[in-house]
């Protein structure tokens, strides 16, 4: 319970994070980056072998964030671990800074530079691939989004992990049900997505992506058995602010002094909430 | 002598591995058109099929360079400079990683196939993404030499090589010495003009370079096998030296070597420059050789118009 409620905690301070760089830099994607940072948070502060002070270590779990978008709650996350000083955070999308409003490499702790949708799962069957290679045990996660889905390239990827039972590879989907032009049903469906993802071969686990706890228990349980791992995160758009959640407007809508301070005094109030139960 | 580029590119990628055990091959359903087949039976756990899926190729290899291996991806040029384009510049050039496509039967090499098959602006694509090497060998000799670079050179390249058979005509021996990514080669020594030339379509440049000499005309012969990044010295002793230029290319005329070559005389040292290549338009059927010949390209076709702009150029004579 104790390591739940930390989680939790970390959760909503770097979704004070999210909402300070996209109004300081008055650019950025709020839904989506609300929508999957507890599923970061659960990787990086739980889940994942990383050594912050060592981004580089050979033996280290890899992470590539596929939905690039979302970039500010990676780089939150990163700069709390210390792979990168946290005053870093105010310089997001600034002139000159290494902080760039998709990840690239410049920043200690990504992987490779993501933006264009449906490139992170292929680049993670070359890295699961290598880690085969070498008998390496290191696993391989890549978030995706659910709109990102629509990109043939992911299917292809999809493929050729199952085709290399690679079970070194871990796809998770932020299935907020939201794209920037309405919902994902709408604009090209989806749905069966359990299915798509279990006719290519791939191991599906259904979970609450706000869910610490289920989502522990599915990524600690994940067994190896040569095939490819895919969890479907159930999750809410905006998540944890009321008047983001579930908006379509907010896919990069960006607060005004007003939604900030509303915003922030939210997530203070949850803040509180979560260290009387500490 | 003639070797297919590819062939000669197949059987030295094997003699390489033996020694660096990080290289490894990523292709799409293209062992046979890119020569690898035997790669793939020598070393089973250093080749990579993804299927007919150039994007993937393009995504894989660069999560395997990413994890400290030297990833060649083989497979046709006209695929892997269109369909993977946005692999190549996102997650090989753009995150630095190091691969190398080695795409074969570029140009018009697939000849009757059609434009579906033929890369004609894959130089001026490839050169205008950051962090990307553009090589095209003129023959095996020079073609495995540059390969053999490539391993001590971390920089994305894309080497873009022909399908068929051409002639060997550059010097074993000579090979360590010349052959160096970014350094043109003087092929032919002439004051009157130079004609630089990239591919395989060099040696038909050598070929209209001795008709010309027959007409009292001594054409400088550069071969620029690596378009970028330029080697701007050769080039501006060229300009200097000749004051005329004359660049020939298996490339849409525009943006590819010649437009290289324009974009660098024009604002350090402003000579003529003419410009040999395919017109902007899809090319006539036939062979390999009928196209070039159709369009001019062929040796005959390039003396016949270096010629002609020559004497226009000096006033007629």
């Amino acid at each position: 319970m104790e390591k739940i409620l930390y989680l939790r905690k970390k959760a909503i301070e770097r979704r004070k994070d999210i909402i300070k760089m996209i109004y300081n830099a008055k650019s950025g994607h709020t839904g989506g980056s609300l929508s999957c940072i507890d599923i970061i948070v659960t990787l990086f502060y739980e889940i994942m072998k990383i050594d912050p002070k060592n981004p580089d270590w050979d033996h280290r779990d890899r992470f590539i964030l596929s939905k690039g978008h979302s970039v500010e709650a990676y780089y939150s996350v990163l700069a709390d671990l210390g792979f990168f000083p946290k005053e870093q955070l105010e310089n997001y999308c600034k002139y000159g800074s290494i902080l760039t409003g998709h990840p690239t490499t410049k920043v200690p702790g990504v992987e490779v530079n993501t933006g264009a949708l449906g490139h992170g799962l292929a680049v993670g069957v070359g890295i699961a691939l290598a880690g085969k290679i070498d008998k390496k045990n290191y696993r391989v996660f890549v978030l995706m989004g659910d709109g990102e889905l629509d990109e043939g390239s992911v299917w292809e990827a999809a493929q050729i992990a199952a085709h290399y039972q690679l079970d070194n590879l871990i796809g998770i989907v932020d299935r907020n049900y939201l794209q920037i032009s309405g919902n994902t049903e709408e604009v090209s469906k989806l749905e069966s997505l359990k299915e798509k993802w279990q006719a290519f071969g791939w191991v599906v686990k259904e979970v609450n992506g706000h869910d610490f706890e289920q989502m522990i228990k599915v990524f600690s349980e994940i067994p190896t058995k040569k095939s490819p791992h895919l969890v479907l995160a159930r999750t809410t758009k905006g998540k944890g602010i009321s008047f983001i959640e579930g908006k379509i407007n907010w896919h990069h809508k960006v607060p005004n002094d007003e939604e900030y301070k509303i915003a922030i005094r939210e997530l203070d109030e949850q803040l509180l909430k979560v260290g009387e139960q500490i | 002598m003639k070797i297919a580029i590819r062939r000669a590119i197949g059987e030295k990628i094997i003699e390489l591995a033996k020694d660096d055990k990080n290289i490894v091959i990523v292709t799409s359903d293209a062992r046979g058109s890119a020569a690898i087949s035997e790669f793939f039976e020598i070393f089973p756990e250093r080749s990579i099929e993804v299927g007919i899926a150039e994007q993937s190729a393009v995504g894989v290899a660069a999560g395997l360079a990413l994890s400290g291996k030297k990833p060649f991806v083989f497979g046709p040029a006209c695929f892997y400079s269109a369909r993977s384009l946005e692999q190549i510049k996102n997650d090989v050039a753009y995150t630095n990683a190091n691969v190398k496509i080695v795409a074969v039967s570029g140009g018009v090499s697939y000849g009757p196939l059609g434009s579906t098959h033929h890369s004609l602006h894959d130089i001026a694509v490839m050169r205008s993404i950051s962090n990307l090497h553009v090589i095209l060998p003129s023959d095996a000799i020079e073609a495995i030499a540059l390969l053999e670079k490539l391993l001590s050179d971390s920089t994305p390249t894309y080497m873009r090589v022909g399908r068929n058979p051409v002639l060997v005509f550059h010097d074993q021996d000579e090979q360590k010495k010349i052959f160096e990514i970014g350094k043109a080669i003087n092929l032919k020594k002439g004051n009157d003009l130079s004609i630089i030339a990239t591919g395989e379509i060099v040696w038909n440049v050598m070929e209209a370079s001795k008709m010309l000499e027959n007409e009292g005309i001594e054409a400088r012969v550069i071969e620029l096998h690596t378009v970028k990044p330029l080697d701007e010295e050769e080039v501006y002793k060229a300009a200097k030296e000749t004051g005329l230029i004359v660049t020939v290319e298996e490339h849409n005329i525009f943006g590819g070597l010649g437009g290289a070559i324009a974009e660098f005389v024009s604002q350090n040292i402003p000579v003529p420059v003419k410009i040999l290549g395919i017109p902007d338009e899809y090319p006539v059927t036939g062979k390999q050789e009928e196209v070039l010949k159709h369009y001019g390209l062929d040796s005959k076709g390039i003396f016949v118009t270096v010629k002609n702009w020559f004497r226009k150029m000096r006033g007629g004579f």
